[in-house]
């Protein structure tokens, strides 16, 4: 059984042609034969997932039919499932059972989708390959040696190797849209505020956004549906409603304006990514869209603002982890000062420390206004670019990352070479605005290469529109997995 | 971008971190080299610029709630995962000498 199409499997499911527990059956019995070897995930309960399906099976023999009804799903471990443990991949919270499920989690659960297992991502979501995970590093299905893209690698490579359906992963700085590509899936970060963050481990709360992974736009889509929308428990959670994606998607496609920053084509972009993405401009002139060049002049200036907002946000957010309440207690501390200073060195991994050091520094008293202040201005400017570039164009088309996915180990040494792989992805998070990287091609080594497209604030619907449209007219084949 | 060893102590210090003589040094020059990358945003105009904390849709009014107790996590709920607690508190060592 092919686990690549949610709308299939839950039509399937809810007609009668095949049981909720014969699909989680079918993702269990992938996910061992494939995953000692990728080691996508952290935690499974294949025990819980069959009967939560069994429940399902019940629900739809009694006449109910539910819009997720079997569908396999893997969710990453930085959002919180009651009955999972929830790590965010770091030994500071070994072994923690939130006592609350995540509105998305629980959403999905309430749909009838079945969650098969957590994800491994890099600790805390601090990274861009899932390198930085405590407990292990996630595989590239196309290229065992090379990384599956971070933070949210984990469930990238469930969907690309056909673990599960679809996936949730979140986004502070291109964590979901930078996998999709390296792994050759869709990956949708949705205008922050779409959907709730109730139960996402913060890292970042000015940028944190839940996102999903599919095998195709229509998936995307029917996540969104369940997913998204105003939740009470989530004050940023915004209350501007969720369109029907779905029946967006069999509206005739006419064509759009498509704008090209030319700041996103410079120096640094790999000449392979650089065809894939030529072609795919071309592609999309073919499909009736008009494109124009525009600028967005303060994009050389995202990656510097970011790694000053989302360090400074995540100081402050992971001052909480203490050995207090959960997670890990150093022991034979003799007071709490160096019961705090001893967990906290001991649980939190280099990456994590790093990045709360830098926050700290940013937000200490004497650099608060030359660094946290400054960037929240430079952040304004960047979103205003995008708030230009958009009075003339429906979307704007860049690549997703400067490279395809690169071999493990070979960017851990000089963090700053790490966080440049985001130079594309981060502008959409500091500008809150929705992107989407669509699977375009492979390169002529075999690796998948991402088209990013990005829309105006609460625009998903423009994005699946056209990643639908762009599908049907130019199918991609892959190469074989490696698994 | 000159950070001293000193400042990285201090931060530290203030992050509740402690770290080994090479650990710091590799940080040090690590956070120089971030540090230094990061100065780049001295060189944009941000003359009237007003910051942006978060990218939320300005018109939006749904962050309020009415002003009702609701039942909130359970005692027992809250302290489960614990590395050490009393009947309805958690326990820690002496906060201070």
């Amino acid at each position: 059984m092919k686990l690549d199409n949610a709308c299939e499997l839950r039509d399937a499911v809810n007609d009668g042609r095949v049981t909720a527990v014969e699909v989680a059956k079918a993702a269990c019995a992938r996910m061992q034969s494939a995953d000692p070897i990728l080691k996508a995930f952290v935690a499974v309960d294949t025990v819980r997932a069959l009967a939560c399906a069994a429940e399902v099976d019940r629900a739809v023999q009694s006449g109910k039919s539910m819009p997720l009804a079997g569908v396999p799903v893997a969710v990453k471990d930085n959002i919180c499932t009651r009955g999972l443990a929830t790590t965010c991949c770091s030994r500071i919270l070994e072994g923690f059972l939130p006592p609350y499920d995540a509105t998305a989690a629980g959403r999905l659960e309430r749909a009838g989708a079945i969650i098969v297992g957590k994800t491994n991502c890099d600790e805390f979501a601090m990274g861009s390959s899932t390198e930085n995970s405590a407990l292990q590093v996630t595989r590239n299905p196309y290229d065992l040696e090379r990384v599956a893209g971070g933070s949210s690698g984990g469930s990238a490579v469930a969907v690309a190797a056909g673990m599960a359906a679809v996936a949730l992963g979140s986004e502070t700085g291109g964590s979901v849209r930078q996998p999709a590509s390296f792994c050759g899936v869709y990956g949708l970060k949705p205008t922050y505020g779409r959907i709730s963050r109730y139960g996402l481990v913060a890292f970042a709360s000015s940028l944190d956004c839940i996102g999903p992974f599919a095998h195709n736009p229509r998936d995307l889509a029917l996540l969104l549906s369940v997913i998204a929308g105003w939740d009470e428990h989530d004050a940023t959670s915004s209350s501007v409603p969720v369109p029907d994606c779905l029946a967006a998607l069999d509206e005739p496609f006419a064509g759009l304006r498509i704008g090209v920053p030319r700041e996103y084509f410079g120096a640094g972009l790999d000449g392979d990514v650089r065809e894939a993405v030529g072609q795919a401009l071309r592609n999309a002139e073919a499909l009736g869209c008009s494109l124009t060049e525009v600028s967005m002049p303060h994009t050389e200036y995202a990656i510097a603002d970011y790694y000053i907002i989302a360090p400074a946000e995540a100081s402050s957010n992971l001052a909480r982890y203490d050995g207090v309440r959960y997670g890990f207690r150093a022991a034979g501390a003799d007071d709490l000062g160096l019961m705090y200073q001893r967990s906290r060195s001991a649980g939190f991994g280099p990456e994590v420390k790093r990045r709360i050091m830098i926050g700290t520094y940013a937000l200490s008293s004497g650099y608060y206004e030359a660094y946290y202040g400054r960037a929240l201005r430079v952040r304004t400017l960047i979103r205003r670019d995008f708030d230009r570039a958009f009075e003339n164009v429906d979307l704007l088309l860049a690549p997703v990352s400067p490279t395809a996915a690169f071999r493990i180990g070979e960017k851990t040494e000089d963090p700053l070479q790490m966080y440049l792989s985001d130079i594309y992805t981060v502008t959409a998070n500091l500008a809150g605005v929705p992107a989407l990287s669509l699977p375009i091609g492979f390169t002529p080594a075999g690796l998948p290469v991402g088209l990013q497209i990005i829309a105006g604030r609460f625009q998903e619907a423009v994005l699946l529109r056209f990643a639908e449209a762009y599908a049907k007219a130019f199918p991609v084949t892959a190469p074989a997995l490696k698994v | 971008m000159a950070v001293t060893r000193e400042e990285v102590l201090k931060i530290a210090g203030l992050a509740r971190l402690q770290f080994s003589e090479t650990e710091l040094d590799t940080f040090v020059e690590q956070f120089q080299s971030i540090l230094g990358y990061i100065e780049k945003l001295k060189e944009v105009d941000i003359d009237g610029v007003e910051p942006t904390s978060y990218a939320a849709h300005a018109d939006d009014k749904s962050m309020f709630r009415g002003d009702t107790p609701q039942p909130s996590l359970p005692v027992a709920e809250a302290l489960r995962d614990a590395p050490d607690h009393g009947h309805d508190h958690f326990r820690v060592p002496t906060v201070m000498k």
